[in-house]
């Protein structure tokens, strides 16, 4: 088993607490993984991305190579078509809808839909509206890892547990909060 | 023992920890900075009583970790590559002073220049220095590598390199911890002279080390770092350094060629080991990350031989780090390409946080050197030199840490006025006191703006080193009282520090002017740790 995964977002979004679920998960099921981040300038509303890699084997580069993703996880559409170059042709772009808008020359979100549309794979929601609604506005990360579950190689229960480990020194309210976020991204990308 | 996930950075600090060290020195830089913020935030440092606070600059971190090794305790220094040319002074002279406990230099470099200026690969410096050098291939063997690290500087009495790149500082993997080791008892230097570089000492320790070094081509150590594995085919045989090693394996694995790989992960490299590799291929690739250090020595300066590939034959890119895409290609290995990137994708620079004071800063400057017409602000190193990119357009150069004041003044004797520099609290501290004392001195025509945020907040908020006190800083150093303004950047104060900037641009003499305002960033942190100290009580 190996599953290859970026994640895209834009400095602030808070996509490395996406791949430290994923982490701690991996590490629960005794799984391989290498994970590199971004750190320094490009924090600053630049683009980010993480590469993330699971193996039951022993894990070499820290990159993944191009046309070799398994999955795209992306808290914004116009960054999660930066990445296509890493999709490999069966993988799969799970991506917020909601554009995070801090440049003078985005697309037009017709135009950004129809490339999303054009990619083939695509799994789109409004990761934001359904945080708000459950409460946790700032949980619109793990609707998205949520949203993805199904396509990571891991029991769902040990995301869950991996999202209490992260968020339990915040608190059961919070626990909760991020535990029903990641359950209802799951349940919006079966139903659509 | 306990598996942690670990950065390539947190690695190399828990090493430290558990190896026994006593004290950390660092300056903030990526991709370094989490080595120190690591042991800062660490329980086991605080156990032990390890020394862990910032340094002003790399050079005073170098120093104070060789005072420590002078007093028999064991230290390490973490910096960027660019900080490595701020200690270097420091650095290349504790090879000839030597070591009394152990010391290791961890330097961080940064090819493809993420959040740099430029790509300096510190493999030479460890050359030039004559001192061994270590480059990990992943987390775990640079968490193994330190304990070598502080073993075999204290067997040999030299600081010892390690060498890292942001892919491994900054990716996560599981690392298996050792037994922790107790620190060193202080004890003073066996030989009192050992670190008094008088000419006629110098002379012999430095003869002492070109002998040592050619020695370390031999230590089972080093060489046990470097493997060669051998391999059926004869065409093609490749050398790789450091973490080449893995973009390599993630493409031959799959192809099983039968290529014979000497991975190379320690230096001064044993030229046996080399020779083995090289006269049994009929062509040699060496894949580094980083400048083209072996493959140069293996050309040769009449680079005769046609055997060699790498970065100057073109086979691999001359610059950029390594990826296994481009290791691929220099394999001759087709792969999958991936789609295009659709042209609805724009570029997406970093830019300023929503608020930053920074911000209100260069709104009035520019506004008021809109009278004096382009190319007048030298700039630095931090989230400023943002001004560079639109909407502000206004910073004309960013060199080295502390270079904004030092070429104001250099511009201003060349005639240049007004000219501005425009610098951050903690690069102030950094390297911009002593060219402001140049300043001082002769009064030049300059107008140098600190622009204050309380903290080093480009690295993700360290603290400052003199938060509180830049104005009387620059007091002591000698600047008029009645050209040192402190101005707060608040849109609502924009026309009154307008007015303040213009009249200090034509003053025909040195002004300061301290801008300041905390951090967004640094502020909103703060405030989240007092909100949640508050819960806990
Ligand atoms: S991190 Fe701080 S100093 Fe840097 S841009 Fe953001 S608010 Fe400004």
């Amino acid at each position: 088993m190996k599953c290859d995964i970026i994640l895209a977002g834009v400095g602030g979004q808070g996509i490395l607490s996406i791949a430290a679920t994923i982490g701690l998960a991996a590490v629960e099921e005794g799984l391989f993984l290498k994970q590199s981040e971004v750190h320094g300038m490009s924090q600053r509303g630049g683009d980010v991305q993480s590469h993330l890699r699971i193996s039951d084997s022993e894990i070499h580069s820290d990159l993944i190579p191009h046309g070799a993703a398994d999955l795209i996880i992306s808290v914004e559409p116009m960054e999660a078509l930066r990445y296509l170059p890493w999709l490999s042709s069966e993988g799969w772009v799970i991506t917020n809808s909601v554009p995070y808008v801090n440049i003078t020359d985005y697309p037009d979100s017709a135009e950004l839909m129809a490339a999303l549309e054009d990619t083939g794979n695509t799994v789109v929601l409004d990761a934001d509206s359904i945080a708000r609604e459950l409460g946790s506005p700032r949980s619109g990360n793990m609707v998205i890892l949520g949203a993805a579950s199904s396509f990571i190689p891991m029991p769902f229960e040990i995301l869950e547990r991996a999202v209490q480990q992260l968020f339990n020194r915040k608190g059961r309210e919070i626990v909760y909060l991020n535990i029903q976020a990641l359950r209802e991204g799951r349940k919006a990308a079966a139903t659509r | 023992m306990q598996k942690l996930l670990l950065l390539g950075d947190e690695a190399i600090a828990q090493a430290a920890l558990d190896a026994g060290m006593s004290g950390l020195y660092a300056y903030p830089g990526t991709p370094s900075t989490e080595i120190m913020e690591y042991v800062q935030a660490s329980p086991d440092a605080a156990a032990g009583d390890v020394r862990r606070e910032w340094s002003s600059n790399e050079k005073t971190a170098m120093e104070a970790a060789l005072g420590m090794s002078y007093a028999g305790k064991r230290a390490m220094v973490a910096m960027k590559h660019v900080g490595l040319n701020v200690a270097a002074d420091a650095f290349i002279n504790s090879a000839v002073t030597g070591v009394n406990g152990g010391l290791v230099v961890v330097a961080a470099d940064d090819p493809s220049m993420h959040s740099s200026q430029n790509e300096q690969d510190s493999r030479f410096y460890g050359r030039f220095a004559m001192v061994p050098v270590l480059e990990p291939r992943n987390q775990q063997e640079a968490y193994d590598m330190i304990f070598d690290a502080f073993d075999l500087s204290e067997r040999y009495r030299l600081p010892v390199l390690l060498r890292i790149t942001t892919r491994l500082a900054h990716s996560r993997a599981a690392v298996q911890r050792r037994e922790a080791r107790a620190q060193n008892s202080s004890s003073l230097p066996a030989n009192p002279r050992q670190f008094v570089l008088l000419p006629a000492i110098a002379r012999k320790q430095y003869r002492a080390l070109t002998g040592l070094y050619d020695r370390l081509r031999t230590d089972p150590v080093l060489s046990g770092y470097n493997r060669f594995a051998n391999g059926t085919g004869r065409k093609l045989g490749i050398i790789t350094c450091g973490i080449a090693y893995n973009y390599l394996m993630e493409n031959i694995e799959q192809h099983n060629d039968g290529c014979p790989v000497l991975s190379l992960a320690a230096y001064p490299v044993n030229s046996d080991a080399v020779a083995e590799l090289v006269d049994s291929c009929d062509r040699v690739l060496v894949l580094e990350e980083g400048y083209p250090l072996i493959e140069e020595q293996l050309r040769g300066v009449l680079d005769r031989d046609v055997k060699v590939a790498g970065r100057l034959d073109g086979t691999v890119p001359r610059d950029g780090e390594l990826n296994p895409s481009i290791v691929a290609a220099a394999l001759g290995i087709q792969k999958n390409a991936g789609k295009e990137v659709p042209a609805v994708v724009r570029q997406r620079p970093p830019s300023f946080c929503k608020g930053c004071g920074h911000a209100d800063v260069f709104a009035a400057l520019a506004a008021v050197m809109k009278d004096f017409g382009p190319g007048r602000v030298f700039s630095d190193i931090g989230c400023y030199t943002l001004g560079a990119l639109p909407p502000y357009n206004i910073v004309n150069s960013c060199v080295d840490m502390g270079a904004s004041v030092t070429m104001a003044v250099g511009a201003a004797d060349a005639g240049l006025f007004p000219a501005v520099a425009f610098i951050g609290d903690s690069t102030f501290t950094h390297s911009g006191m002593t060219g402001l004392l140049d300043a001082v001195i002769k009064d030049s025509p300059i107008t140098v703006i600190i622009s204050d945020n309380l903290t080093t907040g480009m690295t993700g908020g360290q603290k400052s080193q003199a938060t509180g006190r830049i104005e009387s800083i620059c007091l002591g150093l000698g600047v008029n009282p009645d050209h040192l303004r402190v101005i707060v950047p608040l849109r609502k104060n924009h026309e009154e520090n307008m007015a303040v900037i213009s009249h200090e641009l034509n003053h025909h003499g040195l002004s300061v002017i301290l801008a300041m305002r905390e951090c967004i960033q640094t502020a909103s942190r703060n405030k989240k740790g007092r909100r949640g100290r508050e819960k806990q009580d």
